[in-house]
């Protein structure tokens, strides 16, 4: 035996459990071996039109059937347009593949008696932001997605983590995972965080200290008073970029506010059988003496509002905090192409687009942050803004609360939702050379389109430097304006 | 061990002789593998034409004469070196599938991100951890022959300071007998039924 397969579960078969050894064994159709991996039951598969064509192609050369379509759920939102199109016009599609692709989904769905969230339907949306907002997602559950921003539902106490197409054909087919246990680790981030530090300061600060591999081959349990002081939307955005820290997912112990959050919701259950599910879901959270592989603290207090001056997740900073000299051929490298200095901060640089949108930062809070930054303000000459909400529903939610009409007096694009420039491939991108201040989770080369550079920051952070025109401390911005 | 032929035995990944392609730059992240743009394609076939896109080809789409990457003898040249956390990033499985099809049948780091490794292990793409110090030797040295065994799970580097590397037990075995880990999956069928019946 491999010390890698011997680890197995000595530490936590017996001893005080973390929430991430719950989930693992309650979900164990068989356990692993020297030789095999274990099976994992998956409970929730969420679907996209991206990485599911050539997986139900698998199970279509194979003859075999989706095993579970009722706990199957799919959407359209990386290769959709977010442009307004008329009721029973074909929606504007930036390329015939890309309508291809969305068509491919709508009929493998139709074919395997999935439920797809497609055009017209009232959930359509981002898919890490509908699974919550259904009441689909729930804590305890495994779910799944060919998509690496799948951790985010983590924040419901969930064990949730992107899989390649081969395994989303493997779940459709079987409802399982050939899986060896990850190890742990715990960040505990105690004390309160600063007026208008959001979410997305923290977990850049969390990826900062460490680093862009820190979490690989970990499943990371988010603690502490700053994570427990966090709502939903906030706890999501945490979870959301566990992988950008290298992790196959994040998690969050289940308590009250995930329960307030979720009651009701079309997927949650009823009554006795509602009061049951919470007194289980209480049961999750991780016991004192549980096992962590690895253990990190950070000082909730001295995050401040965070930017990213490269090309990789980790290099946040503080906004007006100097840029680190280079410590890598690589940091060089990244300095060259998005055109910043060393020993100078972020804050200051010009900015021609600014995005509010991803399956990072575009819940209804995070909508709130922005507005309330842009309300009876102008975006500054030159700049262009996008705001994306995440789903049909974050969308009507923002315009029932007036949102709409504050970014759009502003100057700001209010668009349809999707993934949009976060992946930049339903034609919603930025142009070689340009500065874009994102909400979103990856600033790598080309991301938002060719020679495009971005900037990884919160809404409140985004919507500060639309105002400014550069990259600026949301603080000179948080006195109201008068209009 | 289960017995379940998958369509195509991956022959020739069991013993790898080859040249090595070193790129020496670390957080390789899938949108330098393959940018996002192109990942509206329905099928898996054809991608390593776009396999590092954005550093191969400007911006009219025209190949870079100065890129080496464009010249590259994939028949002499199988193994990929790459500094540490190769693969970082997306899900995405186009990037092990670009990378086969660009002619690589290996990839040498000292890290690789988890959801990229294992993509590519079930796709004729050997992700190998090196040592430190082997990392660096080749690293030093593009171009180098060497031997990947995976039998033995050695990669012998000649003159430089050859290593073993791990590889999960299971992937080992499907690329080495050809078994398909989904046709593996299904034979537990019943398992999988005796779970359900016991979580409704």
């Amino acid at each position: 035996m491999s010390p890698e397969t011997e680890r197995a579960d000595t530490k936590t078969d017996f001893g005080p459990r973390s929430l991430f050894d719950k989930v693992w064994q309650a979900h164990q159709v068989r356990a692993e071996t020297a030789e095999t991996p274990g099976l994992l039951y998956i409970d929730l598969h969420l679907v996209h039109e991206v990485t599911s064509p050539q997986a139900f192609s698998v199970l279509d050369e194979r003859g075999l059937k989706v095993r579970r379509p009722d706990r199957t759920l799919a959407t359209i939102d990386h290769s959709t347009p977010t442009l307004d199109f008329a009721a029973g016009e074909t929606p504007p599609y930036a390329t015939a593949a890309a309508q291809s692709q969305v068509e491919r989904l709508q009929d493998n769905a139709k074919k395997h008696g999935i439920t797809l969230h497609g055009w017209g339907s009232g959930h359509r949306g981002v898919v890490h932001v509908i699974g919550p907002e259904l009441g689909a997602t729930q804590p305890g559950m495994t779910i799944v997605c060919g998509d690496s921003h799948t951790a985010t539902h983590g924040a419901f106490g969930a064990l949730a983590f992107g899989i390649g197409t081969t395994e989303v054909g493997h779940v459709l087919a079987s409802q399982c995972l050939l899986q060896r246990k990850p190890k742990s680790m715990r960040i505990t981030l105690e004390g309160e965080t600063g007026p208008g530090i959001s979410a997305k300061d923290i977990i850049l600060a969390v990826i900062a200290e460490i680093g862009v591999d820190g979490g690989t081959g970990c499943v990371i349990e988010y603690a502490g008073s700053a994570i427990e002081a966090l709502d939903m939307e906030g706890r999501m955005t945490v979870c959301n970029m566990s992988i950008e820290a290298g992790a196959r997912a994040g998690m969050i112990a289940p308590d009250a506010t995930t329960f307030a959050w979720l009651e009701g919701r079309e997927h949650c259950p009823e009554g006795a059988d509602w009061d049951a599910a919470v007194t289980r879901w209480r049961a999750l959270r991780s016991e004192p003496g549980a096992h962590f592989d690895h253990e990190v603290m950070i000082d909730a207090a001295s995050i401040r509002p965070m930017v990213t001056w490269g090309t990789a997740p980790d290099t946040g900073i503080a906004v007006n905090t100097p840029i680190p000299q280079p410590r890598s051929a690589s940091h060089k490298r990244a300095l060259a192409y998005m055109g910043l200095q060393a020993g100078k901060p972020v804050a200051g640089a010009r900015v021609d687009q600014v995005f509010i949108g991803s399956c990072t930062n575009s819940r209804i809070t995070d909508l709130r942050e922005a507005a309330t930054i842009m309300s009876g303000r102008r975006v500054a000459a030159g700049v262009r803004a996008l705001v994306v909400p995440g789903s049909v529903a974050v969308r009507a939610q923002a315009e029932a609360e007036g949102l709409d009409r504050i970014f759009i007096e502003a100057g700001a694009e209010w668009r349809q939702p999707g993934c949009s420039m976060c992946i930049a491939m339903n034609g919603d991108r930025g142009e070689p050379g340009q500065l874009v201040v994102s909400t979103s989770n990856r600033n790598f080369e080309g991301r938002q389109g060719p020679g495009v550079r971005t900037v990884l920051a919160s809404p409140t952070t985004a919507a500060a430097a639309a105002i400014a025109g550069h990259v600026i401390d949301p603080a000179e911005l948080m006195e109201p304006a008068h209009a | 061990m289960p017995d379940i032929q998958a369509p195509e035995a991956k022959d020739d990944i069991r013993q790898i002789d080859s040249r090595t392609f070193v790129i020496d730059q670390e957080d390789i992240d899938t949108d330098q593998i393959i940018p996002a743009r192109f990942l509206t394609t329905t099928s898996r076939d054809g991608l390593g034409k776009l396999a590092f896109h954005d550093w191969r080809y400007d911006s009219e789409g025209k190949p870079l004469d100065a890129v080496s990457l464009n010249s590259l003898d994939t028949a002499q040249c199988r193994v990929l070196v790459a500094g540490r956390n190769f693969g970082c990033g997306s899900s995405r499985e186009h990037a092990p599938w670009a990378l086969h099809d660009f002619g690589f049948r290996a990839v040498i780091s000292s890290e690789f991100a988890d959801i990229f490794r294992s993509n590519s292990a079930r796709n004729g793409l050997l992700p190998i951890m090196a040592p430190e110090a082997a990392h660096n030797w080749l690293l030093e040295n593009p171009g180098v022959a060497i031997r990947i065994d995976l039998a033995s799970q050695h990669v012998d580097l000649g003159n430089g300071p050859s290593f073993d590397f791990a590889i999960e037990p299971f992937a080992k075995h499907c690329l080495m007998e050809g078994t398909d880990p989904l046709g593996f999956l299904m034979s537990h069928a019943d398992a999988i039924d005796a779970y359900e019946a016991d979580h409704t």
